[in-house]
């Protein structure tokens, strides 16, 4: 607990909760600026100040109201079910970008900028998908092989970045940009296929996902909760234990750090890169597995949404440490939960919260001006 | 000009690395300032060629003080510098490269080159430096090169001349050229401040010599004094340069080398028919100047030189065609010349340097599973028996110095059951200390029977550790002597004049 305790005050904590609550004040002045009363107030200022400063707070406190109504507990309802359901869906929204900046937090540990969790979510998207509506199973068994399909899916995706990198030198940053497209429009093209679509359907959409092949929801059906959280847990406490305390994490990290030292303490580079890309993709994968087995039940050509991109910032916000990407995944989850309650309570452009987003990564990629922000000295004084 | 620093201070957030510090150069003579690497030499320089801002204390020229907001004005007082890795265009000539920074020009802009060869002639001939101005940079020898870094500093009509670490990239010739040239320097009324922690030149050229330890002017030393007593007067305690050690007790010749060579990427021969073969128990010493195969050599050794052709063999096994982890395995312990690029992770633990090399087996894992338990004990147990300084073994290998980071290298590789050993500079930029102990470990493995090759650049080094001495020059072994040759045989042969 104590540990726990230090760890929240360690001096680069403290900088990422400080990089949040900034944004959150920025977050909020746009809010003040976008709201029409805060403009009209505005414009007889100075005759009656008290307006304006009523306004601001009205809007702001109005926003972030409807944010936390929407996304952690609705105080408004009067029955329970009600009252946690924001949380629930903050929960829903948090497992794919939680699975995915898990994945890419382990490729970051080991010194690949693996972009491409988009593309890793949609194969495991397509391999669990194809598993779930084309192969006939009896029910349990038949999600368990869907999800490992859509596992095999990810890492596949994954591991064939890092074989090109070992082989042929390319770079990873420029492979999974490309891979993205390409999973994209192979997504695209096969839900116009047999393969995918629907039969005697037009649109580009599978039919429905059978119930064998669903994730059991938990609480019931009106929370949409099911058993991939339960997985995303799972794989939080996973990578914690590959990273920390298996030898292969350590290898991981080794090269991450050093590769040259890496490479002369005879470490297989070129295996290595290929067993954390596999890795990496394989979360991204349950994230796609989670996604149509659990939350959508259909494949779509949307099924990768912006999680791909958002689990960067999750692990960047979480600095590539399970625990900090689950809080990161959260919070993220919170962001987009609420944001809908936002804007039909108090039609704050949902934007806004975008916004936020954008600024925490802003900020997070810039420790020095959250340390000039709130006036803390560097961690390590002088210069060399 | 005579130059004084006064009082000189300089921190590094609760680090002095320079406290109080004061010296005086006079026009005419050579002021040595001795010290170990990290003793505040480098910073005290730059302090004085306004690279860094002193925080206490004033710089003095010809008693008048100055003050420097960077090097441009330090050049423009008459200050020159020469610094240890030179600050060359390589595909610019001479004139060029001298001119680089305060162009002459004509006719309001076109670059006079005439005038920057004319002056580069002219100091040239009047130090018998013998440097055309039209010879591209990239194709002269190292000597020659520097002596541009030098004609560079002169160009500004210097007075004061500061020459930081100057000789450690020159063999032994050019080293000896180097000195004469600072002689000349000196009759011609300069004041020159040699910055170096090597005693022999100390000796040789010193008019003056001031030893600085831990950031402090510990004192002043005659050049009188013997290698020993300056050793001491630089690491603060009696200090043995000699190294220990008996007559070899030679078993049979495990590790042979026949007919090896190596190609780089760009398809240029780097290593030509090597032919080396070490016994047990026996140390050989691959001396030379750097940048003559060595590298490449060791590369070979261990696995990690793509193209080679040849034989490799350690106790009948060959070695080409293994990868890195195979060689390890069959016994090969590698110190590598750069320890923080190649031996260490610094963001890692002294314990998890540790075990770098052996992370993915027994003891240290089971199944997949690391044995922390077991690292811990292990590593304590390293820590005392190679006296690696360190708060505790959850340090990170960042936080050592040259000397404890190389000792972390040296448990690391001796803790496997050896049957040869590469150690590749492993002294290089240690403290005097450090060097005693690492070469107490050379030895020590040599006489538990093992094979040992090391790569050096030093000659004393060489001389002191080997028992034999192979000389390597652009790719080939030039011949392989006793440790006894003369250092000018030596030298010699690693300009490529076989003995």
């Amino acid at each position: 607990m104590n540990k726990i305790v230090k760890e929240i005050f360690s001096p680069s904590m403290r900088l990422t909760l400080l990089a949040v609550l900034a944004s959150f004040v920025f977050g909020g002045v746009l809010v003040a600026f976008a709201s029409s009363e805060v403009q009209t107030a505005a414009t007889y200022l100075f005759a009656r100040p008290g307006d304006f400063f009523l306004a601001v707070w009205n809007a702001v406190f109005g926003a972030y109201d409807a944010l936390f109504r929407g996304s952690i507990f609705n105080y408004k309802v009067d029955n329970l079910l009600g009252m946690i359901k924001p949380i629930t869906e903050t929960l829903a929204y948090a497992t794919p970008i939680t699975l995915a900046g898990l994945g890419l937090a382990v490729a970051f540990r080991s010194g690949l900028f693996n972009i491409g969790a988009t593309g890793q979510i949609v194969f495991g998207a397509m391999f669990a998908g194809f598993v779930a509506l084309n192969v006939p199973l009896p029910a349990g068994l038949h999600l368990v092989v869907a999800v490992i399909a859509g596992i095999l899916g990810g890492a596949f995706y994954g591991a064939l970045v890092g074989f090109l990198k070992a082989a042929t030198g390319a770079n990873e940053v420029i492979l999974t940009i490309m891979f993205n497209y390409i999973a994209a429009l192979l997504l695209a093209f096969l839900l116009k296929t047999p393969i995918f679509q629907a039969p005697g359907s037009q649109n580009p959409i599978s039919s429905a996902v059978p119930e064998s092949a669903k994730f059991p929801f938990i609480f019931g059906d009106q929370v949409r909760i099911h058993g991939g959280l339960i997985l995303m847990l799972v794989a939080v406490v996973a990578v914690w234990w590959l990273l920390n305390r298996s030898s292969t994490g350590f290898q991981f990290r080794a090269l991450g750090h050093n590769p040259s030292a890496a490479k002369v303490a005879g470490i297989n580079i070129g295996l290595t890169y290929v067993l954390v890309m596999a890795v990496s993709g394989a979360l991204s994968g349950i994230a796609g597995a989670t996604q149509i087995l659990g939350t959508e039940k259909f494949l779509t050509g949307g099924v990768a949404a912006s999680f791909g991109f958002d689990a960067i910032t999750v692990a960047l916000l979480g600095r590539n440490n399970p625990f900090g990407v689950l809080a990161a995944g959260i919070l993220f989850g919170g962001l987009r939960a609420g944001a809908v309650t936002m804007q039909a309570n108090q039609g704050v452009p949902i934007d806004i919260v975008l916004v936020v987003q954008s600024l925490i990564v802003l900020f997070i990629a810039a420790p020095p001006l959250v340390r000039s922000m709130f006036r803390i000295k560097a961690e390590k004084g002088g210069a060399k | 000009m005579k130059l004084e620093l006064r009082g000189i201070t300089k921190r590094f957030g609760a680090m002095t690395a320079n406290d109080n510090v004061n010296l005086v150069a006079e026009p005419g003579q050579i002021h040595c300032l001795l010290g170990e690497n990290g003793a505040g030499k480098s910073t005290l320089m730059n302090v004085l060629y306004g690279l860094y801002q002193a925080d206490g204390g004033e710089i003095l020229l010809d008693d008048k003080i100055v003050k420097f907001a960077g090097p441009g004005d330090a050049m423009a007082a008459g200050i020159g510098m020469v610094h240890q890795h030179f600050m060359l265009i390589p595909v610019f000539t001479v004139a060029e490269n001298v001119i680089l920074g305060h162009e002459p020009t004509k006719f309001g802009g076109l670059l006079d080159l005439d005038a920057a060869r004319k002056q580069v002639r002219e100091i040239s001939d009047r130090f018998g430096f013998e440097v055309d101005p039209d010879a591209i940079v990239g194709d002269l020898p190292v000597g020659v090169q520097q002596r541009v870094e030098i004609i560079k500093a002169l160009m500004g009509d210097a007075q004061v001349l500061v020459f930081d670490e100057p000789t450690a990239v020159l063999t032994p010739q050019e080293t000896d050229e180097l000195m004469a040239i600072m002689k000349q320097l000196r009759e011609a009324g300069k004041a020159i401040i040699f910055i170096t922690h090597k005693l022999r030149e100390v000796k040789e050229v010193a008019d003056k010599i001031t030893v600085i330890r831990l950031g402090k002017i510990v004192g002043e030393a005659s050049p009188k004094s013997t290698a020993n007593e300056l050793a001491s007067m630089m690491v603060g305690r009696a200090v043995d340069l000699d190294v220990e050690k008996g007559a070899p007790k030679l078993g049979s010749p495990t590790f042979k080398i026949s007919g090896l060579s190596a190609w780089n990427h760009a398809g240029t021969q780097v290593l030509d028919d090597i032919n080396l073969e070490i016994r047990e128990g026996e140390i050989l010493v691959i001396a030379g100047v750097q940048g003559n195969g060595q590298t490449e050599l060791t590369e070979a050794i261990i696995g990690m030189h793509g193209r080679t052709a040849g034989s490799i063999e350690l106790d009948g096994q060959q070695l080409i065609g293994k990868n890195v982890k195979q060689v390890l395995d069959l016994g090969v312990g590698f110190v590598p010349e750069d320890r923080t690029e190649d031996g260490l992770v610094a963001e890692f633990t002294i314990a998890e340097n540790l075990m770098l090399d052996r992370s993915d087996r027994k003891p240290f894992a089971k199944g997949l599973s690391l044995q922390l338990a077991y690292l811990k004990k292990f590593a304590q147990e390293k820590l005392q028996q190679f006296d690696i300084r360190a708060q505790g073994i959850e340090s990170k290998a960042s936080q050592l110095s040259g000397g404890n980071q190389q000792k972390v290298v040296l448990a690391r590789e001796l803790s496997r059951e050896l049957r040869l050993l590469v150690a590749s500079q492993p002294t290089r930029g240690l403290d005097v200390g450090s060097i005693e102990f690492v070469h107490e470990q050379i030895v020590a493995t040599r006489d538990s029977g093992i094979p040992v090759l090391i790569v050096a650049t030093e000659l004393d080094e060489a001389t002191q550790l080997g028992d034999r001495i192979a000389v390597m020059y652009k790719g080939k072994v030039v011949g392989v002597v006793p440790a006894t040759t003369s250092r000018s045989v030596l030298g010699q042969m690693m300009a490529g004049i076989s003995a």
